[in-house]
């Protein structure tokens, strides 16, 4: 058969990038050479390793295409879904990794002795480790993923470039290589949920200018005449994200060739600056960006249009609108101006209207499917994300609650509140969508075993649920002792015994934890056999697309 | 509404404007008058900044993630003033790049940890926390006891810290070096307390030979809450 005329340069972007990279290369190697402290020799020797590779894969797909990348293959666009396939598979890794981490943990504080004494082990500096690693590394590369998938398939183009793509995806997981590992080596800014040094934030930046361009590229050249709802969240968390990340992280290096770094803000400006950002990280990373996905898969797996066209119009805006408001209520009762802390506390009630609205919006898209819910248990995971989503939205304003909060404030009832949210929606919602993407982009027909499927979605059920109960007992218990006073007017309690009544309920949430350890280890195996062993799907083959990769 | 809202729905750059603006005036609104309101942060005396061994060991305090398990914010109720001392003012923490609040009090408060124990208890604290506290769950810190403390860059950080607003002076940086070890000890320390008022300049570790991390470590903690001078300050002043 003959083919068209077939023709083969080296792109702009694949020159762009690959000089882009030399030159961080040879950057690296210079402050490799100068560096001022054992962390940062290492991390710039980590960058011009990884910097040199870049370069590599992009000679290597140079050299080994046989022409230009079409945009489209006899009529249908040519999508662009090994970058996607990268994230997927990235994100099942870090998932089962930061979920370790997390029980780990876990024990540490139900068995001291498992801290090792060691600095590398011990609590403080392997809980930025698992919050990252699941945040960040785990949603993040969910995000990524499933925003590239999306944004290709409901604007009907393949995405735009095509080495940008990978380089926000690798260049993402760089980051968390270098991150993750500066954390066990002790460099950190000491901000919750924004722990990367100074270099690591940088390089974020640059990753996710990136990302914001191709995401925002891809839109600009759709074949849709509509935006579809699933990218008017993507697209907020993308800005928002980037915002937040650059307002919260300024900060000045002590040299250009130390690790360590002073955040710009100080004090009581610092706090409100950290937690305008860290509530948001989980408004725009763990909501929005998720939202997308509850907004594109749910419909998908169920069969059925979403419910309510207006209502995700409101729930989109509210959402937004709303959520950047909430942040001071992570400080009640402290050095903050009163005025902040109410503002944090209004904002943060109503907010669970829209919560509840697009949670009606993703529960109601099941109307006339919800048979499935019985034989699918992929559909299951997502729905009940959905409904832990509910519930957290319901808990986070109550507690948000000035007097609510008095009580549940450096208690483990936060901890609990954020693993409802964290485990029941991020995770289902995350665990439903690879396995709808799984069989799809590896053109399988179901996964390869839906019982393995179900034997995840029950554990990690069951974790869950011990882990929360465990949290809030012990959480609800020790705000009470502190409070507590005997008749003749003394403190009942000395700090230590609050944390020794602890102890079994911290056994409790570490069993937890296992169950949905377990439940992750169940789904990488079962990713990994339906790739290597599935069965072909039969009707969307697509030979000349997969070729093209 | 519809037809209304198409144009979101029809122009990328458009959604793009109208999330951005409407995603920053809540930070807006919330964080610039943080910066103008005079009520912020209450005009007391006494406040300072860290001696450079206590800088050096906030640093240690942020490197080993103490915030993920002991807060630094005392609140205005009567079970924490009887437990901890008096709330937390804003001002104790202005010159805290990063501020170290934290949110969670898997172990008690350190906001006025300073003066409660011996420098003893405190080294031997953190080398095994559970002969002291048999029930307690922190992780040990032996490690800190045999860090030597490198003086190299220690003017840098505090040129770093005096560009960001923290009033370093030029004798204070000047002198940086030598101040960071002379605080741990107790013969050569008057100049560095006489920089740093109220200071306490001795060795903290209880090891002459070396200055440690652990030494850096107990001079923050022993500092922490102890620059306002609470028997001479009006909350009423303060109202806000």
């Amino acid at each position: 058969m003959a083919r068209p005329v077939q023709s083969k340069s080296l792109t702009i972007e694949e020159g762009a990038f690959a000089a882009f990279l030399v030159l961080l290369a040879l950057i690296c190697i210079f402050v490799t050479a100068k560096a001022d402290d054992g962390v940062m020799g290492f991390h710039a020797a980590v960058g011009a390793i990884f910097a040199a590779l870049g370069v590599y894969f992009i000679f290597r797909g140079y050299s080994g295409r046989t022409m230009n990348v079409a945009q489209e293959i006899d009529g249908r666009p040519n999508y662009q879904y090994g970058p996607i396939k990268f994230g997927i598979l990235a994100s099942v890794f870090w998932g089962v990794a930061g979920f370790l981490v997390g029980d780990i943990l876990a024990w540490q504080l139900a068995y001291p002795a498992l801290n090792f004494d060691l600095p590398w082990t011990n609590f403080g500096r392997l809980r930025p480790l698992h919050t990252s690693a699941v945040i960040f590394a785990f949603g993040g590369n969910v995000l990524l993923a499933t925003s590239f998938y999306v944004v290709q398939r409901t604007c009907r183009t393949r995405i735009l470039g095509n080495v940008a793509p990978w380089f926000v995806i690798l260049g993402y997981n760089a980051l968390i290589v270098i991150a993750g590992t500066g954390y066990l080596l002790g460099a950190t800014h000491g901000k919750e949920y924004a722990e990367p040094e100074w270099y690591s934030d940088l390089w974020l930046t640059i990753v996710w200018v990136v990302y914001l361009i191709v995401y925002l590229g891809t839109l600009m050249k759709r074949k849709e005449s509509h935006i579809y709802v699933a990218n008017w969240f993507y697209l907020a968390f993308i800005v928002t994200i980037a915002m937040l990340h650059l307002g919260n992280n300024v900060s000045l290096p002590v040299t250009l060739f130390s690790s360590k770094s002073y955040i710009a803000w100080a004090g009581v400006r610092d706090a409100m600056t950290q937690w305008w950002y860290g509530h948001n990280a989980v408004g725009f990373f763990l909501t929005a960006g998720f939202l997308g996905l509850m907004y594109y898969f749910i419909p998908k797996r169920a069969g059925r249009p979403v419910y309510s066209y207006r209502l995700s119009i409101i729930h989109f805006w509210a959402l937004i609108f709303l959520y950047i408001w909430t942040g001071p209520h992570h400080l009640h009762y402290t050095a903050l101006p009163d005025w902040a802390q109410t503002l944090g506390m209004v904002f943060s009630v109503v907010l669970w209207m829209p919560s509840w609205g697009g949670m009606i919006n993703g529960l109601m898209t099941l109307s006339g499917a919800w048979d499935k819910l019985r034989t699918d248990p992929v559909l299951r995971m997502l729905v009940v994300a959905v409904a832990f989503y509910g519930m957290s939205t319901f808990e986070g304003p109550m507690m948000s609650i000035k007097a609510v909060n008095s009580l549940s404030h450096y208690t483990d009832w936060t901890i609990g509140h954020v693993h409802s949210g964290a485990l029941g929606w991020v995770g289902d919602i995350s665990f439903g969508a690879i396995y709808c993407l799984v069989p799809w982009l590896w053109g399988r027909r179901e996964m390869y075993s839906l019982k393995m499927v179900n034997w995840h979605f029950w554990l990690s059920t069951i974790g869950i649920v011990l882990y929360i109960t465990a949290m809030w007992v012990s959480g609800i218990m020790q705000g009470l002792m502190w409070r507590a006073y005997t008749k003749l007017g003394f403190l009942e309690y000395s700090f230590i015994e609050t944390v020794e009544a602890m102890h079994p309920f911290y056994v409790i949430r570490a069993i937890g934890g296992a169950l949905f350890v377990i439940g992750g280890l169940i789904m990488a195996y079962n990713v990994w056999m339906t790739i290597a062993r599935g069965e072909a799907a039969e009707s969307e083959a697509r030979p000349a697309a997969a070729a093209a990769e | 509404m519809a037809n209304m809202h198409a144009i979101f729905e029809k122009n990328s750059i458009v959604l793009l404007i109208g999330i951005l603006v409407l995603v920053a005036i809540g930070g807006l609104v919330q964080i610039v008058p943080l910066y103008y309101l005079d009520s912020t942060i209450e005009d007391v005396e006494g406040v300072r900044p860290y001696s450079p061994l206590e800088l050096v060991g906030r640093n240690v305090y942020v490197r080993e993630g103490c915030y993920t398990c002991h807060s630094q914010m005392i609140r205005p109720f009567r079970d924490e003033m009887e437990r901890y001392g008096h709330y937390s003012l804003a001002v104790e923490s202005k010159y805290d790049h990063p501020f170290q609040w934290g949110s969670k009090r898997t172990g008690p408060d350190l906001a006025r940890v300073g003066g409660k124990y011996s420098d003893e208890w405190h080294a031997e604290h953190l080398i095994n926390p559970r002969s002291v506290v048999p029930t307690s769950i922190m992780p040990g810190y032996p490690f800190l006891a045999t860090a030597e403390l490198d003086p190299r860059l220690i003017k840098e950080h505090l040129k770093t810290n005096a560009m960001l607003g923290v009033p370093y002076t030029e004798e204070m940086i000047e002198n940086a070096e030598q101040d960071l070890l002379n605080q741990a000890s107790a013969d050569n320390g008057d100049d560095v307390v006489a920089r740093y008022p109220k200071a306490v300049a001795r060795d903290f570790d209880g090891n002459p030979d070396k200055v440690t991390e652990m030494d850096a470590l107990i001079a923050y903690l022993q500092v922490l809450g102890t620059m306002v001078d609470f028997s001479i300050y009006k909350d009423e002043a303060d109202f806000r």
